[in-house]
């Protein structure tokens, strides 16, 4: 089949509400047959994890083909509250993730793919479900796929308890063990971001030129975005690497100005108005800005709420999500959140900032994992963004705005 | 390039005896909660005796000698 027009978005939702084997076929032809060469056209590519760390697939792979047997675990667990993409990618595009499984399997020498979704996702659940057996019976893989259904929480997604909990065991980090040197059944194992997973169904296909037609030169390629937040249309939407992040905010319907938008999930950066005004959804211009594009979620304040409010709140959650393994995290975690609510209140010390700021330089960097990384990162940079806010909070009390909705969208609101 | 070593605390398997601190205070200090902040930098020749008790004396062994390769120009802070 010929390639579909490589400039036109969406590429990965283009088959909202027709998840099935026949219309991802007749829209994207079969699953292509190809091998170890493919690890080449995923390098040219330039494919980075969409699963928050932006890793170079094509390494990652590179380091997984030197080892045994290995086994493929897709990671649709997405335990981020403010990220709704891979459930929709699941829900509304099953099989572009299940080729990109399958691909990885075929080009590692893989055994087996273990696809884990979150069990509260009974919708995604759902469709990968029925995804997987009509493959199944089409004899459309080399390898078996299997669906498991992952206790909920945020560390849930940490690899390595991820790997654990397919072990048999709690779903808790361990300190310095690798799943790709030593993973599912003590295996060397690729764990994978679903939405990582669905470009490289379309590499396979296309090749990496396609792939880079739209997005940056050193960025190919789109992204999924979960907007949420003061927006009037909280949604999941496809955009080509380095489009401006106003361009997103507009159609997602964020009253202006907006005070602040985390860019990058719960455990990622606030940018202040300027920032959010010029930014460009690319890990480049976003790390230039001490940002990171992270899992592509964007939780934007809005002209009338709070943002310290919001800030205390999400590492309040964040605090309850440590996995209580690590002193530094397990205790560390909630004295900062107490630390800010705190400084909601009126009359909070001067040298209130300086403590937290203190507290936030012991935690950073000190877990098994990286969860404490990413709230230290979050709270830094919202102390920075609402800086004005601490101070009115100080001096007069209460703002009596109300902290922004941290409401997630739904499936059906998806637009792309 | 140098080989040595360095000090790394495991901190799942730590429950904060802080004997360590105790034994070697010149790489070892406790933050508020009473864990372990480590040094980055290599451990010093006269102090390689002190580290070795102190890796011994950790309870629940979560206190681990890594060898490294470093530059001797290595910077870093306590952790
Ligand atoms: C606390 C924590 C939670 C995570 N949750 C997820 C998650 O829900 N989904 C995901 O794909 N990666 C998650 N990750 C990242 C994974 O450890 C891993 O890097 C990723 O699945 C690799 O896929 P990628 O290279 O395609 O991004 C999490 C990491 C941390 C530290
Ligand atoms: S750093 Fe926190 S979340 Fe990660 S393993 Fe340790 S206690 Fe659990
Ligand atoms: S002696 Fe061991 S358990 Fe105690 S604080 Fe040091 S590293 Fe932790």
């Amino acid at each position: 089949m010929t390639a579909p027009d490589a400039s036109q978005l969406p590429r990965l939702l283009a088959t909202v509400a027709r998840p099935d084997l026949a219309s991802h076929l007749s829209r994207w032809g079969g699953p292509p047959r190809r091998g170890p060469e493919l690890l080449d056209e995923l390098g040219r590519s330039r494919l980075g994890g969409r699963g928050g760390a932006g890793f170079p697939t094509a390494r990652k792979w590179a380091a997984l083909a030197a080892g045994g047997r290995p086994v493929v675990v897709v990671n649709a667990t997405e335990g981020e509250p403010a990220s709704n993409k891979d459930k929709t990618l699941l829900v509304h595009a099953p099989h572009l993730v299940l080729d990109g499984a399958s691909l990885a399997a075929r080009a590692l020498g893989a055994s087996e793919v273990i696809v884990c979704v979150d069990r509260r996702a009974s919708a995604a659940l759902r469709a990968c479900g029925l995804a997987i057996s009509e493959r199944a019976g089409r004899g459309l893989d080399a390898v078996p796929f299997r669906l498991e259904a992952a206790p909920p929480g945020y560390v849930t997604g940490e690899e390595s308890a991820l790997v654990n909990w397919i072990n048999g065991n709690p779903a808790l980090p361990s300190f310095g063990r690798r799943p790709y040197e030593r993973g599912v059944d003590g295996r060397p194992t690729l764990v994978q971001n679903a939405e990582t997973l669905a470009h490289v169904a379309l590499i396979g296909r296309f090749g990496s030129s396609w792939f880079g037609a739209l997005g940056t030169d050193a960025h190919p390629g789109t992204a999924l975005v979960t907007v949420t937040g003061d927006v009037r249309h909280p949604s999941v939407y496809e955009v080509a690497m380095g489009t401006p992040l106003v361009d997103v905010l507009a159609p997602a319907g964020a009253d202006q100005p907006v005070q602040g938008v985390l860019v990058g999930g719960y455990a990622g950066t606030w940018l202040g108005p300027a920032a959010a005004t010029s930014a460009r959804l690319d890990p480049a211009w976003l790390g230039s800005a001490g940002a990171s594009l992270g899992c592509g979620s964007l939780v934007v304040v809005g002209p009338h709420t709070c943002g310290l409010k919001a800030v205390a709140m999400i590492a309040a959650w964040m605090a309850g999500q440590s996995a209580g393994q690590c002193g530094p995290c397990a205790r560390g975690l909630p004295t900062v959140a107490d630390g800010l609510g705190r400084l909601l209140s009126a009359g909070a010390p001067n040298k209130w900032n300086a403590q937290i700021d203190r507290w936030l330089w012991m935690i950073d960097g000190r877990g098994a994992c990286k969860h404490p990384d990413g709230a230290v990162r979050m709270i830094r940079s919202g102390i920075q963004v609402f800086a004005r806010e601490i101070e009115s909070h100080r001096h007069g009390g209460d703002c009596r705005r109300p902290p922004p909705s941290l409401a997630l969208p739904r499936y059906s609101e998806v637009m792309v | 390039m140098n080989r040595t070593r360095r000090l790394v605390v495991d901190p799942i398997r730590c429950d904060a005896h802080g004997i360590c601190a105790e034994l070697l205070p010149e790489l070892i200090q406790l933050d508020d909660w009473g864990y372990p902040m480590v040094s980055e930098q290599p451990v010093p020749h006269h102090l390689e005796a002190h580290a070795r008790r102190a890796v011994a004396a950790c309870p629940t062994l979560a206190l681990l000698a890594t060898e490294v390769e470093v530059a001797r120009t290595a910077g870093g802070r306590a952790r």
